[in-house]
């Protein structure tokens, strides 16, 4: 595998340039549509064989972003480039052999009226170019890799497990041999012993097939095991990226810090953490002016109600916050 | 003002100091008939909550945990069959109640708060509706009274604007907020009891986090008892004072969290614990621990542990008898297996799966 760190002349295998993305939301019959920025100016880089883990609370754009990644939406502005081609210049199906998906929920994400051979078959067969029988020796290949039963060929979805259909709907996204995998809460409606089941496959995939992963995960304990990049999304809007360890160390955003401190690790005596984060949940359709997050943040500064902050630089990352900007703060003590 | 009506005395047995029993369950049956015979969910399940501790029912999908709060709360589907040696409530034997004292003890006594808010709100009632209903039912108050500690509690459970929410309806809250709601509409009557089913599993972690912080606060400042039902080992380990491992219907170990995460005992709760990645303590990339195989049906009666057809340690004493609690490696700490010792010892060899 190559590695991605050095110099870095290496092209990213997936760019998100200043996408946004918004939509109209109706209101009511009498009432003007208005406009809802699910994802506002998010730049991202994924190089190949990285994990990136990407956070954020429901209703923040990571599924917006990841479709949009995927090439299933079009973004209302920006650009992203998948291999260092625009995405808006490659065929449908060949975004689909470099990037597929798995989904949250293996119940609704498998067609019920196929076979598990089917649906693993049907994206060799979207490609075409192999014949039946090489599709159904693939297919088994595959199975056996995902550690599904050849035996299973024939069943139904409604007939397999949790841990079974994750299993089918992994198989699916990686019978093309795709060079990376967007997963969007893969165990989040697993159990626990389920959950490590899934987990280990996808780092054995990733090693033994050289994938790279976008991992979607409100769950930090996992984007910790998995990740080694760690992005932040607050609102329509990337706020933290920082280095695995480096996150984990200390995240430099409020936001960040207020995730961290919700893992809920098994020490007993600890407590249930105070986030300090109030009762002001986030409404994409009211954006607040200023910083997004100054409505909850426990350290607001006057200047973050009305200035957006900028990305800052930081080692390995940056963060879009008034505390790590030294100007603002030198003026805010003067 | 409203927080002298918060706890209601003089009911059951009266105060007792600290250890005040609250809940008594003992040898809980839950069976329901299915197409292929009798589904039994809960088998022989025995706990007891003390006023002012939380218990924690935790384990995966399928192991009773629910149908064993709901048969506390007598909220069972009616064609499922409830015995119990003990079911009783501040002293009252809930067995013997009838429908109608049951009623008067559900929201009253014992309240209960669901994963869902939205499936438990009605839709079609605002916020102040339904919280004043839950007092008015139970309470001879009036209607601003109801009101009033409506918006106290409100208020209590952290949703700015108490007053404002009243006319609201669920659909105009976030799901945070409407669990805080559903907090509160159980808070209403000050009961002794709360049953929390999963009642953050359907939420971000950072609200989850908030409303945990939130239920151990006040089940700290009420002194009431709280069941909490997860399968989030870390919600249990910071919340629980005791805490009930349950496999397959039945209890797999039982002690003080700090027990239980100190010397898990039985190999599905060190298998649940050796599942999950904890920061600081796994090693990226390293494989997680597993329970291969899947919770066995509990259609028809079961031969032995249940827990044998996944553990690495079984033998074939263990799929012969049938296999009770016994004493664990610390006090009122209890372990469904005969194997514990050795496998503390490390004495224990994953045995080969022996074929049949």
């Amino acid at each position: 595998m190559s590695s991605a760190a050095g110099s870095s002349v290496t092209v990213p295998l997936l760019e998100a340039r200043n996408v946004s993305r918004t939509f109209r939301v109706s209101r009511g019959l009498f009432k003007a549509r208005r406009t809802l920025g699910a994802v506002d100016g998010v730049s991202l880089s994924v190089q190949p064989g990285e994990v990136l883990g990407l956070v954020g609370e429901s209703g923040c754009g990571k599924t917006t972003l990841a479709r949009m990644l995927l090439g299933l939406l079009p973004p209302s502005a920006g650009e992203i480039r998948i291999d260092g081609r625009p995405v808006g210049a490659l065929d449908r199906r060949d975004v689909a052999a470099l990037i597929q998906p798995v989904f949250q929920d293996p119940y609704s994400s498998l067609n019920p009226r196929k076979s598990v051979g089917a649906i693993i078959a049907l994206p060799l067969r979207v490609q075409g170019g192999c014949d039946a029988a090489t599709r159904r020796a693939r297919v088994e290949e595959m199975m056996e890799r995902v550690g599904l039963p050849r035996t299973l060929y024939d069943n139904y979805p409604s007939q397999l497990s949790g841990g079974q259909r994750q299993r089918v709907a992994i198989a699916r996204a990686l019978i093309n041999r795709p060079r990376m995998v967007i997963c969007d809460e893969p165990t989040s409606a697993l159990d626990v012993s389920v959950q490590s089941q899934i987990l280990n496959l996808l780092q054995d995939l990733r090693r033994d097939l050289g994938l790279t992963y976008l991992l979607i995960s409100h769950n930090l304990a996992v984007v910790e095991h998995m990740a080694t990049r760690v992005a932040v999304m607050y609102l329509g809007r990337i706020v933290e990226e920082a280095e695995t360890e480096r996150f984990f160390a200390g995240p430099r955003h409020p936001y960040g810090e207020a995730l961290l401190a919700s893992v809920l690790t098994p020490e007993p005596g600890l407590g249930v953490p105070e986030t300090h984060l109030g009762a002001a949940y986030p409404d994409p359709l009211h954006m607040p002016a200023g910083c997004r997050f100054h409505p909850r943040c426990a350290r607001v500064m006057p200047h973050c109600r009305t200035v957006p902050p900028k990305p800052i630089v930081a080692e390995g990352g940056f963060v879009e916050c008034h505390l790590w900007d030294s100007r603002m703060q030198q003026g805010a003590a003067a | 003002m409203s927080k002298t009506c918060l706890r209601h005395g003089g009911r059951g047995t009266g105060v007792h100091g600290m250890s005040e029993r609250i809940l008594t369950v003992e040898d809980l049956r839950v069976a329901l008939p299915v197409p292929a015979g009798t589904l039994n969910a809960v088998q022989g399940v025995s706990f007891h909550v003390d006023r002012g501790e939380t218990l924690c029912i935790v384990g995966e999908s399928g192991c009773g945990k629910t149908l064993t709060a709901l048969a506390v709360m007598d909220l069972l589907p009616s064609r499922a069959e409830r015995t119990a040696a003990r079911l009783e409530l501040e002293g009252s034997d809930l067995t013997r109640l009838s429908e109608r004292a049951m009623a008067d003890a559900r929201g009253n006594r014992m309240a209960m708060i669901f994963q869902e808010p939205m499936t438990s709100l009605n839709p079609a009632y605002t916020i102040g509706n339904q919280l004043e209903e839950a007092l008015l039912r139970h309470r001879r108050v009036s209607r601003r009274q109801a009101r009033e500690r409506a918006v106290y509690l409100l208020d209590r459970v952290g949703i700015t604007a108490a007053a404002s929410r009243l006319g609201q309806y669920p659909h105009q809250l976030s799901g945070g907020l409407r669990q805080r709601v559903m907090i509160a509409m159980a808070l209403m009557c000050g009961p002794s009891l709360i049953l929390a089913d999963e009642p953050t599993t359907a939420l971000d972690v950072t609200i989850q986090a908030q409303i945990l912080h939130l239920l151990a606060e006040l089940q700290r400042e009420l002194a009431m008892g709280l069941v909490l039902i997860t399968h989030d080992l870390g919600i249990v380990a910071r919340i629980a004072t005791r805490v009930v491992v349950m496999y397959a219907g039945q209890v797999a170990e039982i002690g003080s969290a700090a027990a239980v995460f100190a010397h898990p005992a039985h190999p599905y709760t060190q298998g649940l614990l050796a599942c999950i990645p904890v920061p600081g303590r796994t090693r990226r990339g390293d494989h997680l621990g597993t329970i291969p195989g899947l919770v066995p049906s509990l259609v028809g009666e079961m031969q032995g542990c249940h827990f044998a057809g996944r553990c690495p340690h079984a033998v074939e004493a263990c799929r012969r008898t049938e296999i009770v609690l016994e004493a664990g490696p610390e006090a009122d700490h209890l372990v469904r297996c005969i194997r514990h010792e050795e496998i503390a010892r490390g004495v224990a060899q994953p045995v080969a799966e022996a074929a049949p």
